[in-house]
Protein backbone atom coordinates (compact mmCIF):
# COMPACT_ATOMS: atom_id res chain seq x y z
CA UNK A 1 0.00 0.00 0.00
CA UNK A 2 0.88 3.18 -1.15
CA UNK A 3 3.13 5.28 2.25
CA UNK A 4 1.28 8.43 3.80
CA UNK A 5 1.01 11.08 1.36
CA UNK A 6 0.31 14.68 2.28
CA UNK A 7 -1.70 14.76 -1.14
CA UNK A 8 -4.93 12.51 0.88
CA UNK A 9 -5.14 9.31 2.65
CA UNK A 10 -7.03 6.26 1.55
CA UNK A 11 -9.77 4.87 3.97
CA UNK A 12 -8.21 2.23 5.10
CA UNK A 13 -5.20 4.84 6.45
CA UNK A 14 -7.40 7.54 7.90
CA UNK A 15 -9.29 4.55 10.12
CA UNK A 16 -6.09 2.93 11.43
CA UNK A 17 -5.04 6.66 12.27
CA UNK A 18 -8.69 7.19 13.80
CA UNK A 19 -8.35 4.07 16.13
CA UNK A 20 -5.21 5.06 17.45
CA UNK A 21 -6.55 8.46 18.43
CA UNK A 22 -9.85 6.41 19.57
CA UNK A 23 -7.42 4.02 21.97
CA UNK A 24 -4.99 6.65 22.61
CA UNK A 25 -7.32 9.20 24.15
CA UNK A 26 -9.71 6.84 25.86
CA UNK A 27 -6.82 6.05 28.07
CA UNK A 28 -5.89 9.49 28.38
CA UNK A 29 -9.50 10.13 29.47
CA UNK A 30 -9.57 7.64 32.02
CA UNK A 31 -6.41 8.71 33.65
CA UNK A 32 -7.32 11.79 34.05
CA UNK A 33 -11.25 10.96 35.13
CA UNK A 34 -9.71 9.08 37.95
CA UNK A 35 -7.18 11.64 38.62
CA UNK A 36 -9.82 14.54 39.22
CA UNK A 37 -12.38 12.58 40.19
CA UNK A 38 -14.50 13.75 37.31
CA UNK A 39 -16.94 12.03 34.73
CA UNK A 40 -15.22 12.97 31.39
CA UNK A 41 -16.57 12.80 27.77
CA UNK A 42 -15.39 12.14 24.48
CA UNK A 43 -15.72 12.76 20.88
CA UNK A 44 -14.87 10.47 18.32
CA UNK A 45 -11.53 10.96 17.38
CA UNK A 46 -11.01 12.89 13.89
CA UNK A 47 -7.74 12.79 11.45
CA UNK A 48 -7.71 16.05 10.10
CA UNK A 49 -5.46 16.96 6.86
CA UNK A 50 -5.71 20.63 7.21
CA UNK A 51 -4.07 23.61 5.14
CA UNK A 52 -1.94 25.88 6.45
CA UNK A 53 -5.04 28.69 5.39
CA UNK A 54 -7.32 26.87 7.37
CA UNK A 55 -5.66 26.24 10.70
CA UNK A 56 -8.61 28.21 12.40
CA UNK A 57 -10.35 25.23 11.93
CA UNK A 58 -8.96 23.02 14.34
CA UNK A 59 -9.72 24.29 17.53
CA UNK A 60 -10.99 27.91 16.93
CA UNK A 61 -9.70 31.75 15.54
CA UNK A 62 -6.10 32.10 15.39
CA UNK A 63 -5.68 34.84 18.02
CA UNK A 64 -7.96 32.94 20.49
CA UNK A 65 -6.14 32.53 23.68
CA UNK A 66 -5.98 29.14 25.38
CA UNK A 67 -3.49 27.25 27.41
CA UNK A 68 -1.28 24.73 25.37
CA UNK A 69 1.09 21.75 27.14
CA UNK A 70 3.68 20.53 24.96
CA UNK A 71 5.13 17.40 24.77
CA UNK A 72 7.79 15.93 22.77
CA UNK A 73 7.52 12.55 21.42
CA UNK A 74 10.96 10.60 21.27
CA UNK A 75 11.28 6.58 20.62
CA UNK A 76 10.59 5.00 17.71
CA UNK A 77 8.74 7.45 16.58
CA UNK A 78 9.35 11.41 16.76
CA UNK A 79 6.94 14.23 17.09
CA UNK A 80 4.55 15.91 19.19
CA UNK A 81 1.60 16.29 21.44
CA UNK A 82 -0.10 18.88 22.03
CA UNK A 83 -2.68 19.51 24.88
CA UNK A 84 -5.21 22.58 24.79
CA UNK A 85 -7.83 23.83 26.97
CA UNK A 86 -9.39 26.88 26.51
CA UNK A 87 -8.64 29.58 29.98
CA UNK A 88 -11.96 28.85 31.75
CA UNK A 89 -11.45 24.92 31.23
CA UNK A 90 -7.86 25.36 33.05
CA UNK A 91 -8.84 27.34 35.56
CA UNK A 92 -11.90 24.74 36.25
CA UNK A 93 -9.55 22.25 36.10
CA UNK A 94 -6.86 24.00 38.53
CA UNK A 95 -9.39 24.38 41.12
CA UNK A 96 -10.90 20.48 41.15
CA UNK A 97 -6.82 19.46 41.34
CA UNK A 98 -6.33 21.65 44.43
CA UNK A 99 -9.93 21.07 45.66
CA UNK A 100 -11.16 24.61 45.91
CA UNK A 101 -14.61 25.44 45.30
CA UNK A 102 -15.01 25.65 41.18
CA UNK A 103 -16.09 29.23 41.65
CA UNK A 104 -12.89 30.50 43.04
CA UNK A 105 -10.69 32.89 40.77
CA UNK A 106 -13.10 32.64 38.34
CA UNK A 107 -12.36 35.43 36.63
CA UNK A 108 -8.53 35.63 37.22
CA UNK A 109 -6.05 36.64 34.52
CA UNK A 110 -4.06 33.37 33.84
CA UNK A 111 -1.00 35.18 33.88
CA UNK A 112 -1.43 34.86 37.75
CA UNK A 113 -1.37 31.84 38.09
CA UNK A 114 1.15 31.01 40.89
CA UNK A 115 3.97 28.60 40.11
CA UNK A 116 1.99 26.05 42.38
CA UNK A 117 -0.99 25.80 39.70
CA UNK A 118 1.23 25.88 36.99
CA UNK A 119 2.99 23.16 37.87
CA UNK A 120 -0.72 21.40 38.52
CA UNK A 121 -1.91 22.14 34.76
CA UNK A 122 1.73 20.55 33.57
CA UNK A 123 0.95 17.72 35.65
CA UNK A 124 -2.17 17.23 34.22
CA UNK A 125 -0.61 16.93 30.74
CA UNK A 126 1.97 15.05 31.76
CA UNK A 127 -0.31 11.90 32.96
CA UNK A 128 -2.49 12.65 29.89
CA UNK A 129 -0.29 11.95 27.77
CA UNK A 130 1.51 9.26 29.26
CA UNK A 131 -1.13 6.98 29.16
CA UNK A 132 -2.26 7.86 25.74
CA UNK A 133 1.36 7.78 24.78
CA UNK A 134 1.73 4.24 26.61
CA UNK A 135 -1.92 2.76 24.97
CA UNK A 136 -0.46 3.48 21.64
CA UNK A 137 2.94 1.87 22.49
CA UNK A 138 1.28 -1.22 23.56
CA UNK A 139 -1.06 -1.05 20.49
CA UNK A 140 2.11 -0.97 18.12
CA UNK A 141 4.76 -2.52 20.02
CA UNK A 142 6.94 0.72 19.37
CA UNK A 143 8.89 2.08 22.10
CA UNK A 144 7.29 6.21 22.94
CA UNK A 145 8.69 8.41 25.24
CA UNK A 146 7.89 11.73 25.97
CA UNK A 147 9.81 14.84 26.64
CA UNK A 148 9.30 16.89 29.93
CA UNK A 149 5.75 19.12 29.30
CA UNK A 150 6.03 23.06 28.69
CA UNK A 151 3.10 24.83 29.25
CA UNK A 152 2.53 28.47 27.32
CA UNK A 153 -0.53 30.91 27.51
CA UNK A 154 -0.97 32.05 24.25
CA UNK A 155 -2.68 32.58 20.88
CA UNK A 156 -4.15 29.35 18.94
CA UNK A 157 -2.15 30.63 15.76
CA UNK A 158 1.02 31.02 17.63
CA UNK A 159 0.52 27.16 19.26
CA UNK A 160 0.05 25.84 16.44
CA UNK A 161 2.92 27.52 14.48
CA UNK A 162 4.82 24.77 16.02
CA UNK A 163 3.66 21.56 14.62
CA UNK A 164 2.69 23.43 11.32
CA UNK A 165 6.77 24.17 10.42
CA UNK A 166 7.81 21.20 11.05
CA UNK A 167 5.18 19.75 8.64
CA UNK A 168 5.90 22.82 6.29
CA UNK A 169 9.37 20.92 5.17
CA UNK A 170 6.71 18.39 3.08
CA UNK A 171 3.90 20.58 1.70
CA UNK A 172 1.23 22.91 2.83
CA UNK A 173 -0.98 20.90 4.60
CA UNK A 174 -0.60 20.01 8.90
CA UNK A 175 -1.69 16.44 9.18
CA UNK A 176 -2.60 15.20 12.81
CA UNK A 177 -4.76 13.32 15.33
CA UNK A 178 -7.76 15.12 16.89
CA UNK A 179 -9.78 14.29 19.83
CA UNK A 180 -12.37 16.72 21.86
CA UNK A 181 -12.78 16.10 25.47
CA UNK A 182 -14.89 17.42 28.35
CA UNK A 183 -16.83 17.37 31.47
CA UNK A 184 -20.40 18.80 31.14
CA UNK A 185 -20.28 22.55 30.35
CA UNK A 186 -16.74 23.05 32.87
CA UNK A 187 -14.47 21.75 30.72
CA UNK A 188 -13.28 21.88 27.16
CA UNK A 189 -9.94 20.76 25.36
CA UNK A 190 -8.31 19.50 22.88
CA UNK A 191 -5.83 16.35 22.57
CA UNK A 192 -3.92 16.63 19.40
CA UNK A 193 -1.28 13.59 18.31
CA UNK A 194 0.96 14.90 15.76
CA UNK A 195 3.89 12.63 14.79
CA UNK A 196 6.35 13.86 11.85
CA UNK A 197 5.15 12.31 8.57
CA UNK A 198 7.97 9.69 8.40
CA UNK A 199 6.42 8.21 11.68
CA UNK A 200 2.76 7.80 10.33
CA UNK A 201 4.35 5.56 7.79
CA UNK A 202 6.06 3.72 10.96
CA UNK A 203 2.64 3.42 13.15
CA UNK A 204 0.65 2.33 10.06
CA UNK A 205 3.28 -0.45 9.43
CA UNK A 206 3.76 -1.93 13.12
CA UNK A 207 -0.25 -2.06 12.34
CA UNK A 208 0.16 -4.01 8.90
CA UNK A 209 -1.27 -1.27 6.48
CA UNK A 210 1.88 -0.03 5.49
CA UNK B 1 -11.17 53.10 6.35
CA UNK B 2 -10.73 50.80 4.03
CA UNK B 3 -10.89 47.26 4.48
CA UNK B 4 -8.45 44.66 7.03
CA UNK B 5 -6.94 42.08 4.55
CA UNK B 6 -6.32 38.94 6.44
CA UNK B 7 -3.24 37.63 5.46
CA UNK B 8 -3.20 33.13 6.62
CA UNK B 9 0.12 31.21 7.50
CA UNK B 10 2.14 30.70 4.75
CA UNK B 11 0.72 33.37 2.71
CA UNK B 12 1.55 36.88 1.70
CA UNK B 13 -1.07 40.27 0.16
CA UNK B 14 -0.14 43.24 -0.68
CA UNK B 15 -2.68 46.00 -0.81
CA UNK B 16 -2.87 50.12 -1.73
CA UNK B 17 -3.82 52.80 0.96
CA UNK B 18 -6.72 53.08 2.60
CA UNK B 19 -6.35 48.91 3.23
CA UNK B 20 -5.13 47.44 5.94
CA UNK B 21 -3.28 43.91 6.02
CA UNK B 22 -3.46 41.82 9.30
CA UNK B 23 -2.18 38.34 10.40
CA UNK B 24 -3.26 36.07 13.13
CA UNK B 25 -1.23 34.52 15.62
CA UNK B 26 2.27 34.71 14.78
CA UNK B 27 4.70 32.35 16.76
CA UNK B 28 8.19 31.13 15.17
CA UNK B 29 6.49 32.69 12.32
CA UNK B 30 7.77 36.12 11.31
CA UNK B 31 5.56 38.98 9.84
CA UNK B 32 7.33 40.97 7.17
CA UNK B 33 5.24 43.96 6.66
CA UNK B 34 7.25 45.92 3.63
CA UNK B 35 5.83 49.62 2.64
CA UNK B 36 6.52 52.56 -0.47
CA UNK B 37 5.67 55.64 1.77
CA UNK B 38 4.82 57.67 -1.48
CA UNK B 39 2.54 55.40 -2.86
CA UNK B 40 1.64 53.76 -0.17
CA UNK B 41 1.39 50.54 -1.60
CA UNK B 42 2.16 47.89 1.17
CA UNK B 43 2.29 44.19 1.70
CA UNK B 44 2.69 41.50 4.87
CA UNK B 45 4.23 38.36 4.35
CA UNK B 46 3.52 35.31 7.17
CA UNK B 47 6.41 33.06 6.59
CA UNK B 48 7.22 30.02 8.13
CA UNK B 49 10.76 28.68 7.41
CA UNK B 50 13.95 30.42 6.79
CA UNK B 51 15.10 29.27 3.46
CA UNK B 52 13.63 27.64 0.73
CA UNK B 53 16.98 25.93 -1.02
CA UNK B 54 16.78 23.70 2.60
CA UNK B 55 13.32 22.06 1.17
CA UNK B 56 12.12 20.06 -1.50
CA UNK B 57 8.80 21.04 -1.91
CA UNK B 58 8.69 24.19 -1.96
CA UNK B 59 6.01 25.51 -4.58
CA UNK B 60 4.75 27.44 -1.74
CA UNK B 61 7.09 30.96 -2.21
CA UNK B 62 5.29 32.47 0.98
CA UNK B 63 6.06 30.11 3.24
CA UNK B 64 9.67 30.58 3.48
CA UNK B 65 11.48 34.25 4.16
CA UNK B 66 13.39 34.40 1.05
CA UNK B 67 11.36 33.45 -1.72
CA UNK B 68 8.45 35.30 0.55
CA UNK B 69 10.03 38.41 0.56
CA UNK B 70 10.81 38.02 -3.05
CA UNK B 71 7.49 37.22 -4.50
CA UNK B 72 5.75 40.17 -2.44
CA UNK B 73 8.25 42.83 -3.59
CA UNK B 74 6.99 41.88 -6.98
CA UNK B 75 3.44 42.00 -5.84
CA UNK B 76 3.72 45.58 -4.59
CA UNK B 77 5.64 46.75 -7.72
CA UNK B 78 2.61 45.66 -9.70
CA UNK B 79 0.31 47.21 -7.23
CA UNK B 80 2.62 50.82 -7.67
CA UNK B 81 5.45 50.23 -5.37
CA UNK B 82 8.64 50.79 -6.60
CA UNK B 83 11.23 49.02 -5.24
CA UNK B 84 14.11 51.52 -3.90
CA UNK B 85 11.41 53.40 -1.70
CA UNK B 86 10.23 50.06 0.02
CA UNK B 87 11.24 50.03 3.20
CA UNK B 88 10.39 47.12 6.53
CA UNK B 89 8.67 46.44 9.68
CA UNK B 90 9.19 42.48 11.13
CA UNK B 91 7.79 41.02 14.38
CA UNK B 92 7.36 37.66 15.24
CA UNK B 93 10.22 35.00 15.66
CA UNK B 94 9.16 33.68 18.79
CA UNK B 95 10.22 30.13 20.41
CA UNK B 96 6.40 29.06 21.68
CA UNK B 97 7.60 26.47 24.19
CA UNK B 98 10.87 26.62 26.59
CA UNK B 99 12.61 23.55 25.97
CA UNK B 100 15.82 22.33 25.91
CA UNK B 101 17.23 24.65 22.72
CA UNK B 102 18.80 21.45 21.67
CA UNK B 103 15.81 20.52 19.41
CA UNK B 104 16.25 22.57 15.86
CA UNK B 105 12.84 23.13 14.95
CA UNK B 106 12.00 25.04 18.72
CA UNK B 107 14.64 28.00 17.61
CA UNK B 108 13.00 28.33 13.88
CA UNK B 109 11.81 31.36 15.15
CA UNK B 110 15.20 33.17 15.93
CA UNK B 111 16.21 31.74 12.09
CA UNK B 112 13.19 33.22 10.55
CA UNK B 113 13.65 36.55 12.09
CA UNK B 114 17.74 36.74 11.05
CA UNK B 115 16.94 35.11 7.41
CA UNK B 116 14.65 38.06 6.79
CA UNK B 117 16.91 40.44 7.85
CA UNK B 118 19.36 38.92 5.40
CA UNK B 119 17.05 38.89 2.44
CA UNK B 120 16.29 42.47 3.19
CA UNK B 121 19.92 43.32 3.41
CA UNK B 122 20.22 41.95 0.25
CA UNK B 123 17.49 44.01 -1.58
CA UNK B 124 19.27 46.88 0.18
CA UNK B 125 15.70 47.58 2.10
CA UNK B 126 16.20 49.16 5.54
CA UNK B 127 14.56 47.85 8.64
CA UNK B 128 13.02 50.38 10.18
CA UNK B 129 11.73 48.84 13.22
CA UNK B 130 11.52 45.00 14.82
CA UNK B 131 9.68 43.30 17.74
CA UNK B 132 11.57 39.99 17.40
CA UNK B 133 12.11 36.92 19.34
CA UNK B 134 11.07 36.20 23.76
CA UNK B 135 8.24 33.70 24.02
CA UNK B 136 4.84 35.06 23.31
CA UNK B 137 2.67 34.96 19.81
CA UNK B 138 1.80 37.88 17.80
CA UNK B 139 -1.31 39.37 16.52
CA UNK B 140 0.04 42.45 13.52
CA UNK B 141 -1.89 44.88 12.15
CA UNK B 142 -0.15 47.01 9.27
CA UNK B 143 -1.61 50.24 7.76
CA UNK B 144 -1.09 51.36 4.35
CA UNK B 145 -2.05 54.80 5.24
CA UNK B 146 -0.09 55.34 8.15
CA UNK B 147 2.74 52.90 7.72
CA UNK B 148 1.84 51.98 11.29
CA UNK B 149 2.39 48.50 12.41
CA UNK B 150 0.35 47.42 15.48
CA UNK B 151 1.59 44.18 17.65
CA UNK B 152 -1.06 43.11 20.14
CA UNK B 153 -0.06 39.83 22.30
CA UNK B 154 -1.70 37.82 25.19
CA UNK B 155 -1.68 39.69 28.43
CA UNK B 156 0.29 42.83 26.83
CA UNK B 157 -0.38 46.32 26.23
CA UNK B 158 -0.59 46.86 22.16
CA UNK B 159 2.28 49.21 20.98
CA UNK B 160 2.74 50.72 17.52
CA UNK B 161 5.80 50.45 15.78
Amino acid sequence: MAKISLDGLDDMQYDVLKEIGNIGAGNAMTALSKMLNLKMDMSVPKVALVPFTDIETIIGPEDQTVVGILLGMEGDIDGMMLFVFDTKSALHLVNTLMMRDVTENEDMDLHELSDMEMSALNEIGNIVSGSYLNAISALTNMKMISTPPSMTIDMIGALLSLPATEFGKYGDKLLLIQSQFGELDFVNGYFLLIPELNSYDKILTSLGVG
Amino acid sequence: MGTMIKVGMADLKACKAPDALTTLGLGSCVGVALYDPVTKVSGLLHCMLPDSTQIKNNSNRAKFADTGIDELIQQMVALGAVKSRLVAKIAGGAQMFAMSSANEALRVGERNALAAKKKLKEYNIRLLAEDCGKNYGRTVEFYSESGDYLIKAVGKPPKTI
